[in-house]
């Protein structure tokens, strides 16, 4: 498949002015599947989470999840929405193999939630605000792979193989009123949107929010107009970009060869795109047609939910603090400045540096690993932080043996390397590569000890951040060792031991 | 066991059977083994009735063992019995059943075992109620005479070259024949009720979410409702509280409890009860004999105490309309799931690319029959883009006006009454090449079905002209069938006075075949077709 | 309401996933258009103040607790399927590239 043509990111930007759509769907961590008793887990032996309702067996009958409903209105409330009074399933009639019903159940012109918003905020601390169309219940699909071609895609397959546990797991579809006004941060934009979309979705604890599982999907919706016009260009829907960068680069790419197909003379064809992580590119997928017709009805095996309006309160009194005011609340607990704390956000590792400092790292240790060495690592290797592998735990181990003294700050990050590379615990590594520091530096540990004690206040300055009043410690320390120490070792050694960068 | 004694056992109905089990004058497998006896006798061969597609010996007789068993031993075990505990069943091969085929009538599930029961089927099972076997029925549950079964049609006791009705001719036609004492139905547009009318029998239709639909190969999910066929309103009350009742798999069922039915077909009592006859459901279209047997019907009712009232129900005239968008909309996207991947047939096209869309196009063609084909398109129509306020809209809107129109005649009567069927039993291939003529069968059963109320058919006498059974069809408001079997009792024992019997006394004798080996039975059916 | 024609029913055969014959479509068409034509009343019995019923019986809020119920083993899931590989229901290629 020969390449699309493109135009540079800024000439594209330059003619034309982008308008954006998301359908992100996220899978909820219910412990039934949406209309069946059989369980919703990731991963087991294929079709053995299944029961005669996910197999759409002859005669079966679909009945709905109550913590499904309660899950998808708290989403809704998350997401400023309006809760429908009633609201219906129906059916969305097509064939294909992954469907066992040959229809999807799923809420079509009565969605369980609409009419929202949600407030983006972007890297350099805008406030975008992105309007939210609806949040309806659906089914997940099952699982098919190609089998017999040479890349494991559809194109070329001989066969393809269907395994049906995720057939029936419940999802909620959040779609958003198109996004216009976005300009050059469209890429950013669409990056921040589906990542703030994640973060409800997690805080409510209504799914696992693992978009390397498939928890949360984004379909990304891109067309362009020329500057001026209100009337909005034809759209592509690019399927399936499933982490935070691919969001970004979709839609980047998205604009520059919408861009070049304008420029050409040609119309853009409104079709589905398929996202390739590999190129960053998109290729064509299916043109819209008549195929399309759905036969929308009403789910005649289904009854309408009516969500009272006490039940609607009951479930919003349950809601966690908002993004916002926790972003708020977790910076004054970390004590980290404005600066600090946006890098932090716009690094995607917010919720990586909370675990880490509930696993016992303190805060500034927490921000030294994830934004001094993992998010660095995480970019060279091309994938978001969360995704590299690093454990809380990892860390705090890393940040105790700094702190007894046993590795000094530069071995740790090798430390950090090894256990990347799988090759054990950070202390089975320390052993490993004989990464102890030489047994010389036990009594000046000794007296770095001593004279911390003797200064605790000091040491409290230190912690905080005022590095220039180590003098103190290290002063006391040369006395103790009568001018034997190296100073230089002697400042490190209690940076490291206070968990402060130098 | 005596021939005679065999052959006085199979005419007993389902209480007295079970009167006589419960005093142990006879046992299950007595009883079980007469009926198997007499399918072997009058189910199979050229001119056999054909009513079951798989008879299930085996599990039959143990199952009656054990109850037999049971008794023997006495005790609490045999005090907790169900009264119904050891009669036997036949059910309809719509209903999936664990341990037997289910075919639906159709080749696309040929040989399918279903790996789970039906809700209906579990409490037979509960109650410890032998299954004869699976009838035989009109594909998927499409057709009024069971000529659009796979596996050939099913013929009617009174006159084998004549329909059984349908679609569940082979549950009518087993109940009639003497070959089942009890059977299972299910009933979209009158497919309980109609081959109960040309059969001689008793069909119900229950309120609509009053029985699980839970393991009913659905047709028209906010139509279809399973229910009772038998050959007595008092057996028909019996079954009715065995299989009705809240079920938590089905979400259209009610929550409401079951009503005292077996005591209202006890009671017998019309006096002061206002009966409806609806003015658009008989005159005009119905066969003479028809409106002859329905006006006796009525004197008797008069005769008894109630009080004969005219209602009229203008939106009946759109009822059939309606019902033919709504059944094939519904109809199209359930059986959409008979694809060939997760079961059933599956054909390769004989030409072309060999994709899955393909493979299921020619599965599909090769699977499915004529009149199955018609009502998937036809909705497929009905729901098309451009098409579905038209249609699939408008007649939604129809089922709220034929639901007004119940409304208000059940402010002035408490039963209304009409006949179940506009004639008697067609010859078999009359009406075949004509679907519009076949589905004007159901005029006057469908408006229950898109109301949602109850509907009972019970034998009304043999038409003048042609000697065959006349139905009578008694409808209730929702929620109130228990008013269908107090009525029905009484007109039955009336009628029965009057002919001196029950009517199928009079039905004649099949036992002349010879007896043919059950398994051999099936590969005739099969090869009749 | 437009008659119901030959290209109509080889359309409407093509989502409902049928194949039929030239010869099927035609008779098909005859049928429908028939069918079509006696049930055309419905859509002017009903003014615009009726409101649809989709159920004949109303109920509403019909759930079930999220507690984990019986499952199939893969043996019993694809007991009865035409095709099968490694667990998994077998089907054919999915696009045409022959």
């Amino acid at each position: 498949m020969s390449a699309d043509a493109t135009l540079s990111f800024e000439e594209a930007m330059e003619k034309y002015d982008p308008v954006l759509g998301f359908e992100v769907h996220v899978e909820l961590n219910t412990k039934t599947k949406m209309f069946s008793s059989a369980p919703n887990v990731f991963g087991d032996e294929p079709n053995t989470n299944v029961n005669e309702v996910d197999l759409g067996m002859p005669g079966v009958l679909p009945v709905v999840n109550k913590t499904a409903i309660e899950s998808s209105i708290k989403i809704g409330l998350a997401l400023n929405c309006k809760i429908a009074e009633s609201c219906r399933f129906a059916r969305k009639n097509y064939f294909y193999p992954d469907t066992p019903k040959n229809f999807q159940t799923s809420q079509y012109d009565e969605p369980i939630a609409y009419d929202g918003y949600l407030d983006i905020e972007l890297s350099d601390g805008t406030i975008f605000r992105v309007e939210i169309e609806r949040a309806h219940m659906e089914e997940d699909a099952g699982k098919l792979t190609h089998m017999g071609g040479a890349t494991g895609r559809i194109q070329g397959a001989d066969f393809s193989l269907v395994d049906y546990n995720r057939a029936g797991v419940p999802l909620v579809e959040i779609v958003t009123k198109p996004i216009q006004g976005a300009g050059s941060r469209a890429p950013e934009l669409a990056k921040a949107y589906v990542a703030a979309v994640r973060e409800i979705v997690k805080n409510l604890g209504v799914s696992d929010a693992k978009m390397e599982r498939g928890n949360v999907r984004c379909d990304a919706n891109v067309s362009l107009r020329p500057h001026g016009r209100e009337r909005f260009g034809i759209r592509s829907e690019t399927k399936n970009v499933n982490s935070l960068r691919a969001v970004e680069h979709a839609v980047h790419y998205e604009i520059r060869r919408h861009a070049a197909v304008l420029d050409s003379g040609e119309p853009v064809v409104q079709e589905t795109r398929h996202w390739h992580e590999d190129t960053r590119t998109t290729t064509s997928g299916r043109a819209k047609s008549d195929a399309d017709d759905y036969r929308y009805f009403p789910e005649p095996d289904l009854v309408p939910v009516v969500p009272s309006r006490e039940w609607v309160e009951e479930l919003r009194a349950t809601l966690p603090e908002p993004p916002a005011a926790r972003r708020k609340r977790l910076q004054a607990d970390w004590g980290y400045s404005d600066l600090e704390f946006r890098d932090v956000v716009n690094a995607g590792v917010m919720d990586e540096i909370q675990e880490t400092i509930a696993a016992g790292a303190s805060a500034s240790v927490a921000r030294k690993w994830w934004m001094g060495e993992i998010v660095g690592r995480a970019k060279n290797a091309d994938v978001d932080p969360g995704q590299l592998g690093v454990q809380p735990a990892t860390i705090v181990e890393l940040a105790k043996l700094v702190e007894d003294g046993k590795i000094n700050n530069k071995m740790a990050t090798e430390v950090l390397d090894g256990v990347l590379a799988g090759e054990g615990t950070p202390a089975e590594i320390v052993e490993k590569r004989g990464l102890a520091v030489v047994s010389d530096d036990g009594p000046l540990l000794e007296a770095i000890d001593a004279a911390l004690a003797a200064q605790p206040d000091v040491a409290d300055k230190i912690r905080g951040g005022k590095v220039q009043a180590i003098g103190a410690i290290v002063g006391g320390v040369m006395k103790a060792t009568r001018g034997q120490a190296d100073a230089g070792r002697v400042r490190e050694l209690i940076l490291a031991k206070l968990g402060v960068e130098g | 066991m005596t021939e005679t004694n065999s052959t006085q056992l199979i005419r007993l109905s389902a209480a007295q059977l079970a009167e006589k089990l419960a005093a142990r004058e006879i046992t299950s497998v007595e009883v079980v083994q007469a009926h198997l006896d007499r399918i072997a006798a009058v189910d199979g061969g050229e001119r056999g009735v054909n009513a079951f597609l798989h008879v299930n010996t085996e599990e039959a007789l143990a199952v009656a063992a054990e109850v037999d068993a049971i008794r023997a031993a006495g005790g609490a075990a045999a005090e907790e019995l169900h009264e119904l505990a050891g009669v036997p069943i036949a059910v309809k091969d719509l209903i999936v059943t664990i341990g037997q085929p289910t075919t639906a009538g159709s080749k696309i599930l040929e040989g399918w075992h279903s790996p789970y029961d039906a809700t209906v089927v579990k409490r037979l099972r509960d109650a410890k109620m032998p299954i004869l076997g699976k009838t035989n029925l009109d594909e998927f549950a499409m057709g009024s005479s069971t000529e659009h079964s796979a596996y050939g049609p099913t013929r009617n006791p009174w006159d084998l070259d004549r329909i059984p009705g349908g679609s569940g001719g082979g549950s009518a036609a087993a109940v009639a024949a003497f070959e089942a004492p009890l059977a299972l139905g299910t009933d979209t547009g009158g497919s309980i009720r109609q081959p109960g009318a040309v059969t001689g029998t008793v069909g119900v239709k229950p309120t609509y979410g009053s029985v699980s639909r839970y393991g009913a190969i659905a047709m028209a999910s906010s139509l279809d409702q399973i229910g009772p066929v038998t050959r007595t309103v008092l057996d028909s009350a019996l079954l009715h509280e065995v299989i009705g009742g809240h079920d938590p798999f089905d979400s259209t069922s009610l929550p409401d409890p079951l009503e005292d039915l077996v005591a209202a077909a006890r009671l017998g009592n019309v006096e002061g009860m206002r009966i409806g006859i609806i003015k658009e459901l008989h005159g005009e279209g119905y066969q003479a004999g028809v409106e002859n047997r329905f006006n006796d019907s009525l004197e008797l009712l008069r005769q008894a105490g109630a009080e004969i009232v005219e209602v009229s129900c203008p939106n009946f005239q759109y009822a059939l309309g309606a019902y033919y968008l709504i059944m094939p909309s519904e109809a199209s996207s359930n059986l959409a799931k008979f694809d060939g991947v997760r079961y059933g047939l599956r054909v390769l096209p004989e030409d072309g690319p060999m994709t899955i869309e393909r493979v299921m196009g020619a599965t599909r063609a090769a699977g499915f029959g004529d009149e199955v084909k018609r009502r998937i398109i036809l909705g497929t129509y009905a729901l098309s883009a451009g098409y579905y306020d038209a249609y699939y809209g408008s007649a939604q809107k129809v089922r709220t006006l034929v639901q007004r129109d119940f409304d208000a005649a059940f402010t002035v009567a408490d039963v209304l009454i009409s006949p179940t069927a506009p004639t008697t039993a067609f010859k078999l291939g009359e009406k075949l090449d004509d679907p519009l003529a076949m589905y004007l069968n159901d005029v006057a059963t469908i408006p229950a079905n898109l109301a949602g109320v109850p509907g009972l058919s019970l034998p009304g006498g043999l038409a003048d002209e042609d000697g065959l059974p006349v139905g009578i069809q008694l409808l209730a408001p929702a929620r109130q069938d228990a008013r269908l079997y107090r009525v029905g009792a009484v007109l039955e024992s009336l009628l029965e006075v009057k002919w001196g019997g029950p009517l199928l006394a009079q039905a004649p004798s099949l036992a002349a075949s010879p007896v043919v080996d059950p398994a051999a039975m099936l590969v005739d059916a099969k090869e009749a077709k | 309401m437009a008659a119901i024609n030959r290209d109509d029913v080889a359309h409407l055969a093509r989502l409902a996933h049928i194949e039929m014959s030239a010869e099927e479509l035609d008779r098909m068409a005859g049928e429908l258009a028939v069918i079509v034509e006696s049930v055309k009343s419905v859509s002017e019995a009903a003014g615009d103040d009726v409101p649809a019923t989709s159920h004949p019986i109303p109920l509403s809020n019909v759930f079930r607790e999220d507690v984990v119920g019986h499952t199939f083993t893969a043996d019993q899931a694809l007991s009865g399927a035409p095709d099968s590989d490694e667990n998994r229901f077998k089907v054919p290629a999915i696009l045409d590239e022959a």
